[in-house]
């Protein structure tokens, strides 16, 4: 399995990235899993990004805050190969370039990601959905003669019972409330196993009590997978972060736990706009 | 799964029968049955059944293009017109001496251009399977490099459209041209005889009315499995949100170039089939009205169910044969209101139309 | 009537030509009249000498008509009416003649061979003729008369020709005709016997731009069948071969100006087919199949309205602009409003519904007006060509086509940006929920937006009527063209689809000498294909977050 993502990691990207190293694993033995350094990203002479630098450690659940505009979904853009980067690196490990792959060879890789808008399959079943998203090789021919086996199947059932959807597996995901919908698509993340979740505002539309089940599940899997979250919700941010990450104007204004961040002067100002 | 799924949908199993039946009934009555036995079905019948179940065929493919993975692609039609040239051309070699300047190589209008030899890309032709591997491998070569390019670059929505539409305008304008050796304006025809029999008599009409039956049924039963397989899902998921898919590790470029190459080798292969039965191809097939006339078909079955592109084809070109005999005029004014209609109050098309029926019926 | 007015004049003769002889230094234009009709009455006198006689008369009249006159009179197309003994001209028309009154000019219809007798010459008359027609022409006002003569006589081998055009050449003011004054005497040079002044005339010559003395230098280096040049001194083929180099170069830079012009006329008529998609298309994100139809509409307005009024060619081509833009901007807001509005935000049904649009549109005016081509009539001040020299001219139609089109650019330009309808068109193409909750009636604006690009759909129609056939196909046969030009620039900017259209137009010029018409036209639909691969938002792409959606 890991050899073939290799292998398709490497299509696109032009001289493998230093992926040869070691074959499809990810090098976290420094700490960190994700790099990024001076990164700028503009559209039309507005810096979305700027110079922008930040390291997620492996296994770290990290939240990112900052208002409107600060480039949080612009970043999250970057690392899943969305948006180009003018200048600055982006490495998966020490030793995948993520600037050399495109969106499926950077998912492949185990960077995985929910949108900020719910973005389910509507026409699709619950369950089709998660097994689309099941990990599996994903390229055409296989996915024409893919059979599900008694594995996949328990691991699909279990991730429907994880996010409360087991009524209603077979429903079609249009037809799901806001909250459902936001559920079905972390399901979508978990079947991917990913190493690295970056998770844009999940919890949106839910309930109270989903968003304590959502904060219970992202607590749960920090440690096997980094997270990166990004929520306006402070309450809930307080709930589940040890990092916290405010990001302003394309850049990084600080970084430390919920309670030094909140006592910031510069994030006081920021907030409540200078 | 498939075969239950098959049994559940009425219309789709009442498509299938009454295809069953236009395929092996009306040749065996054609050929078995003397003229003036109320059982007869004419050789005009039979020659324009046959058509439609090409057209039909033709759909089916746009259908799998357009209903399931949303590409609306202008220049279907293309595919269509180089399978039945790859079919013309066997059936040009095959004329032999019996043309009218009777040179036992070079097809008429070559002769008439004065040209010496046969092109090199005329070879081969004169062996009936390598002009069904070319009905299968013009379409599907230019369908690949056309897909790797556009797919690739992610180039969508209309602009798509309205490059496929430029490219059968391109491939119109070439093929209008003597220098390209098909023919020119007049394209391919004066056809004799196809595998040995004569192109012309009931018989090779009735086989070939079953040919395109049979074909057309085992291509519908072959779109219907792959459409309910992983792949399929994962196209249709394409149709809605192609850039989701690829966060979740699919190469949408791949599959949507995979669908386009197989479509439009079936579309090559409905023009295989349609051209012996009417006798003619010319460079008026890759015209940008034949393939939006297709995606009117489709439209107006009911895209993304596959019988309704069946149903749409044959229902819009019997219209356009009843129109055309009673009016010629009237057949632009009827098409276009067919476009505007189907857009604006019909978004499912027929098939829509009788699935609502049904369910208020029930309730 | 004429006829009255004619014996009328007889009489009074006497009278008027003392007023008028008086008069004849004032006001030329009315005072010739009266010297033309004596000089007329003495040439339908029998006797030649008479009639050499009226022909020094004309000669030395300058009235419009005496040199058509003269001219006919040589060509033996002046004749005498039976019936009322008038003089007309005629021109043949294989049953008999058609004539014209030899004074006013006015159409007289047909007549019947026997109906006139001609007005005949002896050929001493007729050398002499030729000469005074010659000098007439030298004479005459108008520089490109003047050219034409120059040219003629220069190809006569006639001393006496040679010495109107000396004597000409001394007073001659136009430079053009100057030169080519020049020119004809540095030719008979070629063909003298003292070789250093074959050489100097060559020589002189590589600075002219003329098209007889390319032929004749090519004729100098040329070799006959046995393989022997044509010209047997090797200095003077030298001379010739330096000098065809020099003037070929020449002639590949004027060729490449007229490419250059065909390539942007080409692409100006892109570019007015375009610039109304550019906004449907690329401000309002509508996809309108119908756009050439609507040009088409355009089209046939212009042939409307100039069957209404066949005796104002001119003024009926210029007010079919109006009348195009009105009558295709109707017709698009009404598919706007009847179609269009109901299928925003679903660009792929757009297309299918306006395909069908445009399919009714063709077999309306297929019905109503056949399924022909009409031919519309380009009127005068936009026939014939700027003749800039004998390498260089550029055809009228082509070039006003062109100033139209960047009129008709910077005016929608000045429309949006400085015009309420302008900011309101720009506000509901960024942020359509915006604008309405500021206020603005975003489906007025809708209707609006669309009818202009559908009006200067309709303005397209109209230039495009001058240089084409008008028929039910004409809006097929440049929309595909339109959308290229459009993609090409990139969608939602107007200067892109400017820049596009006439660069899309100056490569399809530029291909057409090696690749042929058809060919050319492949290869530039090829290159966009490739092109959008590349680069899939155009030329001038938008970029931001309002691009990804």
């Amino acid at each position: 399995m890991n050899q073939h993502t290799a292998n398709l990691s490497g299509e696109d990207a032009k001289d493998g990235a230093g992926s040869l190293l070691v074959k499809g694993e990810v090098d976290t033995r420094h700490g960190p899993i994700l790099y990024l350094e001076d990164v700028s990203v503009s559209f039309d002479g507005f810096k979305a990004l700027n110079k922008l630098s930040l390291y997620i450690d492996a296994g770290e659940l990290r939240c990112l805050i900052g208002p409107n505009g600060a480039g949080k979904t612009t970043l999250m853009d970057v690392i899943t190969g969305k948006t180009r980067p003018d200048t600055g690196s982006v490495f998966f490990g020490q030793t995948i370039d993520l600037l050399q792959m495109d969106e499926p060879a950077i998912a492949q890789a185990g960077i995985c990601r929910k949108f900020q808008k719910p973005s389910v399959f509507d026409a699709l079943t619950v369950f089709e959905n998660l097994e689309l998203a099941l990990k599996a090789d994903k390229r055409t021919w296989p996915t024409l003669f893919n059979r599900l086996n008694g594995e996949q199947r328990d691991r699909i059932n279990e991730v429907i019972e994880t996010i409360g959807l087991s009524t209603g597996h077979q429903l079609r995901a249009g037809i799901l409330s806001h909250g459902q919908k936001q559920w079905l698509e972390i399901g979508m993340l978990l079947m991917q196993e990913p190493k690295v979740m970056l998770v844009d505002e999940p919890i949106a539309g839910m309930t109270h009590q989903e968003v304590e089940r959502t904060a219970e599940l992202l607590l749960s899997l920090q440690g096997h997978r980094s997270i990166v979250v990004v929520e306006h919700d402070m309450e809930f941010v307080r709930s589940i972060a040890r990092k916290v990450t405010v990001l302003h104007e394309g850049s990084v204004l600080t970084e430390g736990t919920m309670d030094e961040v909140q006592n910031d002067p510069r994030v006081i100002q920021v907030y409540l706009g200078g | 799964m498939n075969l239950k799924a098959l049994g559940q949908d009425k219309t789709c199993t009442t498509v299938l029968i009454v295809l069953a039946a236009v395929t092996f009934v009306i040749p065996f009555c054609n050929l078995v049955y003397p003229a003036d036995s109320p059982l007869h079905f004419s050789a005009y019948t039979v020659s324009v059944l046959g058509k439609y179940l090409t057209f039909a065929l033709l759909g089916l493919s746009l259908d799998l293009v357009w209903g399931y993975c949303g590409i609306l692609a202008l220049g279907h039609g293309a595919f269509f017109a180089l399978g039945g040239y790859a079919m013309g051309m066997y059936l040009m070699r095959q004329i032999g001496t019996r043309g009218v300047y009777g040179d036992p190589l070079l097809p008429d209008f070559m002769v008439f251009l004065n040209w010496k030899e046969l092109p090199w890309y005329w070879l081969g032709f004169d062996h009936f399977w390598f002009a069904l591997l070319m009905v299968l491998l013009a379409p599907g070569a230019l369908a690949f490099v056309f897909g790797w390019l556009a797919f690739r670059s992610r180039v969508t929505g209309v602009y798509l459209s309205i490059i496929t539409q430029a490219l059968t305008y391109a491939l119109l304008l070439a093929f209008f041209r003597n220098e390209m050796g098909f023919g020119g304006n007049n394209g391919l025809t004066d056809f004799k005889e196809i595998a040995g029999f004569n192109i012309q008599s009931e018989a090779v009409r009735a086989v070939l009315l079953m040919l395109s039956g049979i074909t057309l049924i085992s291509v519908f039963l072959l779109c219907r499995w792959l459409v309910n397989t992983k792949l399929g899902r994962v196209v249709t998921a394409i149709r809605a949100q192609e850039s989701r898919v690829r966060f979740l590790g699919y190469r949408v470029e791949m599959f949507k170039l995979w669908i386009f190459v197989f479509a439009a080798m079936l579309a090559g292969v409905a023009g295989a089939l349609y051209v012996p039965q009417v006798g003619i191809i010319n460079p008026s097939e890759f015209s940008p009205l034949n393939s939006l006339e297709i995606v009117v078909w489709v439209a107006m079955g009911g895209r993304g169910t596959l019988y309704g592109a069946i149903i749409g084809a044959v229902l819009v070109n019997y219209s356009k044969t009843v129109l055309t005999g009673l009016m010629p005029e009237i057949w632009l004014f009827a098409l276009g209101a067919v476009f505007i209609v189907v857009t604006l109050l019909l978004p499912d098309g027929i098939v829509g139309l009788l699935k609502r029926r049904l369910q208020e019926q029930r309730a | 009537m004429k006829a009255n007015s004619l014996k009328r004049y007889h009489g009074l003769s006497a009278v008027m030509m003392l007023v008028f002889s008086l008069a004849i230094h004032g006001d030329q234009g009315v005072s010739a009249q009266q010297p033309l009709l004596d000089a007329l009455n003495n040439l339908k006198q029998g006797s030649m000498p008479e009639r050499e006689k009226a022909i020094t008369q004309l000669s030395g009249i300058k009235h419009a008509r005496s040199l058509g006159i003269l001219q006919a009179l040589l060509d033996g197309r002046l004749f005498t009416l039976k019936s009322d003994a008038r003089l007309v001209t005629g021109t043949d028309n294989h049953q008999g003649y058609d004539i014209s009154d030899a004074v006013s000019g006015a159409s007289l219809g047909a007549v019947e061979r026997e109906a006139v007798n001609k007005v005949n010459l002896t050929n001493k008359l007729r050398v002499s003729l030729r000469k005074i027609i010659g000098q007439l022409e030298l004479s005459a006002d108008d520089p490109a008369i003047r050219l034409a003569a120059v040219k003629a006589m220069g190809n006569e081998d006639d001393e006496n020709a040679l010495a109107l055009l000396k004597a000409r050449a001394g007073i001659e003011k136009d430079e053009t005709v100057k030169q080519a004054i020049k020119v004809v005497f540095l030719m008979r040079d070629m063909n003298s016997s003292d070789k250093t002044v074959r050489m100097e005339a060559i020589d002189a010559l590589k600075e002219h731009n003329s098209l007889d003395v390319v032929n004749r230098l090519n004729a100098m280096v040329e070799k006959d069948e046995s393989g022997n040049y044509l010209e047997t001194d090797a200095d003077i083929r030298n001379v010739a071969k330096a000098a065809l180099i020099k003037i070929n170069t020449r002639l590949q830079f004027y060729s490449t100006i007229e490419t250059v012009f065909f390539g942007l006329s080409l692409g100006a008529v892109l570019v007015l087919a375009a610039i109304g998609l550019a906004i449907t298309f690329g401000v309002m994100g509508v996809i309108n199949m119908a756009h050439g139809e609507l040009m088409m509409l355009g089209a046939y307005t212009t042939y409307v309205i100039q069957q209404l009024m066949p005796n104002y060619l001119g003024v009926s081509v210029l007010l079919a602009i109006p009348a195009a833009f009105v009558i295709s901007a109707l017709v698009g807001v009404a598919i706007e409003r009847g179609i269009i509005r109901f299928l925003y935000g679903r660009p792929l049904e757009t297309l299918l519904a306006t395909f069908g649009v445009s399919l009714i549109l063709q077999q309306s005016v297929r019905s109503i007006f056949s399924p022909l081509n009409r031919s519309v009539a380009t009127p005068e001040w936009m026939s014939g060509s700027w003749q800039i020299n004998d390498f260089l001219s550029l055809t009228w139609n082509r070039f006003y086509i062109l100033v139209f089109c960047l009129l008709v650019f910077v005016l929608l330009l000045q429309i949006l940006k400085h015009t309420r309808l302008g900011l309101e068109v720009r506000a509901v193409a960024q942020n359509r929920n915006m604008a309405k909750a500021m206020g603005i009636p975003t489906a007025k604006v809708d209707a609006m937006t669309f009818g202009l690009g559908s009006g200067i759909a309709g303005v397209a129609g109209v230039a495009l009527s001058q240089i084409t056939n008008v028929g039910p196909n004409l809006g097929q046969a440049y929309i595909v063209d339109s959308f290229m030009v459009v993609v090409f620039g990139g969608v939602g900017n107007l200067l892109g689809t400017l820049v596009a259209g006439f660069s899309l137009g100056i490569a399809n010029k530029f291909l057409e000498p090696f690749a042929g018409a058809v060919l050319a036209k492949i290869l530039v639909l090829v290159f966009i294909i490739l092109f959008i691969q590349k680069r899939p938002r155009g030329l001038f792409p938008q970029k931001g977050r309002a691009a990804d959606s």
